[in-house]
């Protein structure tokens, strides 16, 4: 059964890209381009990982993430925090709040390809 | 046989002896040898300036002829030496804490330092003493006309006087003006004084002697004699004799000469008491032998001869030569001494008070040196004294050997006893005042000149015959000697009751009337309270404990200090630990190390409070006040400073606030910076990676995929164009292309230049034909930005199919407003106070073309252009209004 991964996102470009590169690794890929209503949307839908953005209109990835991680059976959800803001203090933040997976644009290709294989299979 | 020739050559050699001492004295008191330069005695007999050549030679005559009325001169001062001594004392008091140079000076002082009225008393005792020291010339010619009878070579009475005059003028001037005291004393002055004293009183009791015992059969013969020789009317106790009393009282207190020595020259307050029994003594014994030379006068002698003259003329009677020079030498010694005295008195009045404050109004302009002044001073001293003796000698000139000047004695008496109210009352009278004393002294001075002065010249000055016996236009009320028809026969003692009575009055109403200026009442205050001045230490009789003082100097020295202090004390006294004894000592050394800290009023207040001694005095208030009020002005000083410096810091903190926020902005902007141009080199990165290593994609992607690449570098672009743009607005260096332009084809160039980003899109536009008809002068191309930037933002976010922009206008005089609104969804609520912020990301799912950057550049272009751009809440769209100064000017663009 092909795993589905959830692109929280706001700019296309980014998930069209994102999503080009995942369907060819046979990966079932969606896209949600907003803060509000989000976490309804993953609890509806319940993928098998999520790729989150941090700068979203209305509600930022770390807010978002935050009430996933309080959600019972959303607690274990993968979540790797894709953002432009790489400063330590943003992953330090991320990292406390359980996220599985720390990346910063602009990423490489092959290897978030990868890291979302390794998250999907673990 | 004594010729005139003797006479002259023993007067020569005197004159040299009294020289010496004077010199002699000088140069002791300057090396501080010989104390009893400074004893009681010298002081007591410097007193007897008093008993001049009038009274010397004279009294014997008015005995002669009045009986005993001349014995009212001898009572007067004694009466004051005895009984009122302690006036006396608190003049010197007076004369020495304030450091009084004469009578004027304390006159003058006491009111308030008023010239004016130094002025006043200075001319009022030249015109006194002047008519004195012809007198003095006078009867020295006179005495020296005794010998000339034998010798035709003598000089003539005139040249005599004028000779006199100038001997005692160079004498005066040598040891008057030797140098600038600052208490004005003249030791060498005083001790020849001293020694002329003794010579007076030797001469006078040596003839006395000779008269009574080997003249006559001793004391019981003179009294026999004296009942059939003196005068049958003579009385004492009257009226006249009540007068003259008063007067010579008086004259011991406020004649210039009598002042300068009593308490100028005074160096102790303690030679008072000896004064106080000497100085009667002393009067005592000149006035013993009175009666009887004037008895044996009579008797031996041809009648017709001058009694006034039978101290000189008995002697010689009787063959006794030496005894005859020493008479003469004692008339002599009365006649220049006073002289003397009187000059160095009126000298230091008229140079100080008339002389120089009229060279200080002459050279206002420039800064004397003070060796200036000094030499100006001594300079004046040493004219004024020429002068005085030169008007003493035109006087003698002008009215010698007239009854004039035999009874001006009196008269100039009067004269000066119209500052004694003054004087008196401003010793003893808080209220007494300026404006009141200056008319007491001049009423009483009219007064005295109207009925006393003038018709002592019969109808030769001034007044004429009629008016004596008339009055002053034929008003018989005014009659000069007989005031409101107040008939007293005796014209002295009518001018004594009218001038002291009006003076009094006079006085007393304008004080009570005239509020004195604040110096009047502090020196009135210094000179009525003087015994309860500071400056006289009066050990405290009730001695308080070490620990009290010990916690006062703790307090005001600090605990190390007043430690130290003490216990050096402490080893001072031999005591090896603890406190020393609360000795005088220890208080006065205490007092004077705590004045160093708080001013000598207070500390002086302070240990008086502890030590027990006399209560605080209003003087010490007063001077407790002022240091307060200087420390109250060095703490206001302070406090000023530290407002000051407080007012800097808060400067320096916001100055610092601001900085941080700036700096804490430019982190967060850069860190914006970053994340809007990472965003688009995230797709440029992923894609191109695609594009490079995947054979796979289709041509189609291949175009789509290189189209997106393209799209985010053009915005990359745009982000770092808006990015330098906003800087470069914000730095303020912008420099401004100022032309005149037409509104209209402004914003219509505008809309061409919107539309060509959105080719496709068809909109409709509104623009009224009121906007062709503003000119503006300002920056036409950063404003077309401006409305760029708008236009574009209401197509791009309008969701309607056909978006519709809305242009309006409305002028006032100096500004051209602008509103533009679309169609288009609007923006939130929320979003409204977010929108012209740097990279704001609205919630209303924004395109992604946006950077969050043009609504910045336009409040900062409009902040430029010295207008605004604000969002206006509207309900269908978006409306934004701009304001445009119609022409712009230097101030208002930044």
């Amino acid at each position: 059964m092909a795993k589905s991964v959830l692109l929280v996102e706001d700019e296309p470009f980014i998930i069209e890209a994102l999503s080009f590169l995942l369907t060819r690794e046979g990966i079932n890929v969606s896209a949600f381009m907003d803060g509000n209503g989000c976490v309804e949307h993953i609890q509806k839908t319940t993928p098998d990982l999520v790729v989150l953005d941090m700068m979203l209109p209305n509600k930022s990835g770390m807010q978002i993430l935050e009430e996933l991680r309080a959600i019972d059976g959303l607690a274990n959800l993968p979540v790797l925090m894709l953002t432009a803001k790489g400063q330590k203090k943003d992953r330090t933040a991320a990292e406390e709040a359980g996220v599985s997976l720390f990346m910063t644009k602009p990423f490489s290709n092959k290897e978030i390809i990868q890291n979302i294989n390794k998250l999907l299979s673990s | 046989m004594l010729t005139f020739n003797i006479v002259a050559g023993i007067c020569l050699a005197y004159v040299a002896i009294l020289f010496g001492v004077a010199a002699l004295a000088e140069q002791w008191a300057h090396k501080k040898k010989m104390t009893f330069l400074k004893s009681p005695i010298i002081y007591t007999l410097s007193i007897s300036v008093y008993c001049t050549a009038w009274t010397f030679y004279g009294a014997v005559g008015s005995a002669a002829r009045n009986g005993l009325e001349f014995l009212a001169i001898y009572v007067g001062p004694t009466l004051v030496f005895i009984g009122w001594w302690w006036l006396l004392r608190k003049l010197v008091r007076i004369g020495r804490t304030q450091r009084i140079t004469s009578i004027a000076d304390l006159i003058s002082s006491r009111y308030g330092k008023s010239n004016l009225l130094a002025v006043v008393v200075t001319l009022l005792a030249v015109i006194g003493t002047t008519p004195y020291i012809a007198l003095q010339l006078q009867s020295l010619t006179l005495s020296f006309a005794v010998f000339t009878e034998t010798n035709a070579n003598a000089p003539s009475p005139a040249i005599t006087a004028l000779l006199i005059a100038i001997g005692l003028a160079a004498f005066t001037v040598v040891f008057g003006t030797r140098n600038l005291d600052a208490n004005e004393r003249h030791h060498g002055v005083v001790t020849a004084i001293a020694l002329e004293a003794v010579v007076k009183l030797v001469a006078l009791l040596a003839v006395g002697i000779f008269v009574v015992w080997f003249v006559a059969d001793g004391p019981k013969d003179i009294l026999e004699n004296a009942e059939s020789m003196m005068p049958k009317d003579a009385g004492v106790f009257n009226s006249r004799w009540v007068t003259l009393t008063f007067l010579s009282a008086t004259a011991i207190i406020c004649l210039p000469r009598m002042f300068q020595v009593v308490v100028v020259e005074n160096d102790a307050e303690s030679h008072l008491a000896t004064a106080s029994w000497a100085f009667p003594l002393y009067l005592f014994l000149m006035c013993l032998f009175v009666v009887p030379i004037a008895v044996v006068g009579q008797e031996i002698l041809p009648s017709g001869s001058n009694p006034d003259l039978f101290v000189l003329t008995v002697p010689l009677a009787m063959g006794q030569e030496g005894l005859a020079a020493l008479a003469f030498l004692g008339g002599f010694s009365s006649a220049t001494s006073m002289v003397i005295v009187a000059a160095i008195a009126l000298s230091t009045m008229v140079s100080n008070h008339i002389v120089l404050p009229l060279w200080l109004y002459r050279t206002q302009s420039r800064n004397p040196e003070s060796d200036d002044v000094r030499s100006i001073l001594l300079r004046s001293r040493r004219i004024s004294i020429a002068g005085i003796l030169a008007l003493g000698y035109f006087y003698y000139r002008l009215t010698g050997g007239t009854s004039a000047l035999a009874s001006i004695g009196l008269i100039a008496f009067l004269g000066i006893a119209q500052v004694l109210p003054a004087l008196f009352f401003g010793l003893f009278w808080k209220n007494a005042s300026r404006s009141g004393a200056l008319a007491g002294i001049l009423v009483g001075f009219a007064v005295w000149a109207y009925t006393l002065f003038l018709p002592s010249f019969g109808d030769t000055f001034l007044l004429s015959k009629n008016t004596i016996e008339n009055g002053l236009f034929g008003i018989a009320a005014l009659r000069p000697q007989a005031l409101l028809g107040v008939d007293i026969a005796d014209p002295l003692v009518h001018a004594v009751f009218w001038s002291m009575c009006l003076n009094l009055l006079v006085f007393a109403s304008v004080s009570l009337f005239t509020s004195p200026k604040p110096l009047e009442n502090l020196q009135a205050l210094e000179f009525t309270n003087v015994f309860g001045r500071t400056s006289q230490r009066h050990m405290p009789s009730q001695i308080t404990t070490s620990d009290d003082l010990f916690i006062l100097a703790q307090r005001i020295l600090g605990r190390t200090e007043a430690g130290r202090l003490f216990s050096e004390k402490a080893q001072e006294q031999g005591k090896p630990s603890g406190l020393p004894d609360p000795t005088p000592e220890l208080i006065l050394t205490l007092e004077r190390e705590l004045a160093g800290s708080v001013g000598a009023a207070t500390a002086h207040a302070m240990v008086g409070q502890i030590s027990g001694r006399d209560t605080v005095s209003v003087e010490e208030l007063i001077a407790v006040a002022d240091e307060t009020a200087q420390v109250m002005e060095y703490s206001a000083r302070l406090e000023k400073q530290s407002k000051e410096l407080a007012a800097t810091a808060k400067q320096l903190r916001r100055a610092n606030n601001k900085l941080t926020k700036l700096s804490q902005q430019k982190d967060d902007f850069l860190s914006q910076v970053s994340h809007e141009l990472r965003t688009p080199m995230t797709s440029i990165r992923s894609f191109s990676a695609i594009l490079m290593n995947d054979g796979e994609i289709d041509r189609e992607q291949f175009a789509h995929f290189s189209s997106i690449i393209n799209d985010e570098s053009q915005r990359l672009t745009r982000i770092l164009d808006d990015i330098l743009d906003l800087s470069f607005l914000e730095s303020g260096k912008v420099k401004l292309n100022l032309e005149n332009r037409n509104l209209g084809k402004l914003i219509e160039q505008s809309i061409t230049a919107s539309q060509t980003a959105f080719d496709t899109k068809e909109i409709k536009v509104n623009i009224p034909t009121a906007f062709h008809k503003v000119t503006l002068f300002t920056d036409a191309d950063r404003l077309a930005q401006v409305f760029i930037n708008l236009i574009t933002n209401a197509i791009k976010y309008n969701d309607k199919d056909l978006p519709i922009i809305n242009f309006s206008v409305s002028e006032t005089v100096k500004t051209v407003t602008v509103t533009i609104s679309d169609n288009g969804p609007g923006v939130s609520e929320a979003d409204q106070e977010i929108i012209f912020e740097k990279f704001s990301k609205l919630s209303s799912g924004a395109s992604s073309s946006g950077v969050g950057l043009g609504l910045s550049i336009c409040a900062e272009i409009m902040r430029n252009l010295g207008g605004d751009v604000v969002f206006t809440p509207s309900k269908t769209g978006a409306m934004f209004t701009v304001t445009i100064p119609r022409t712009i000017k230097s101030r208002d663009a930044r």
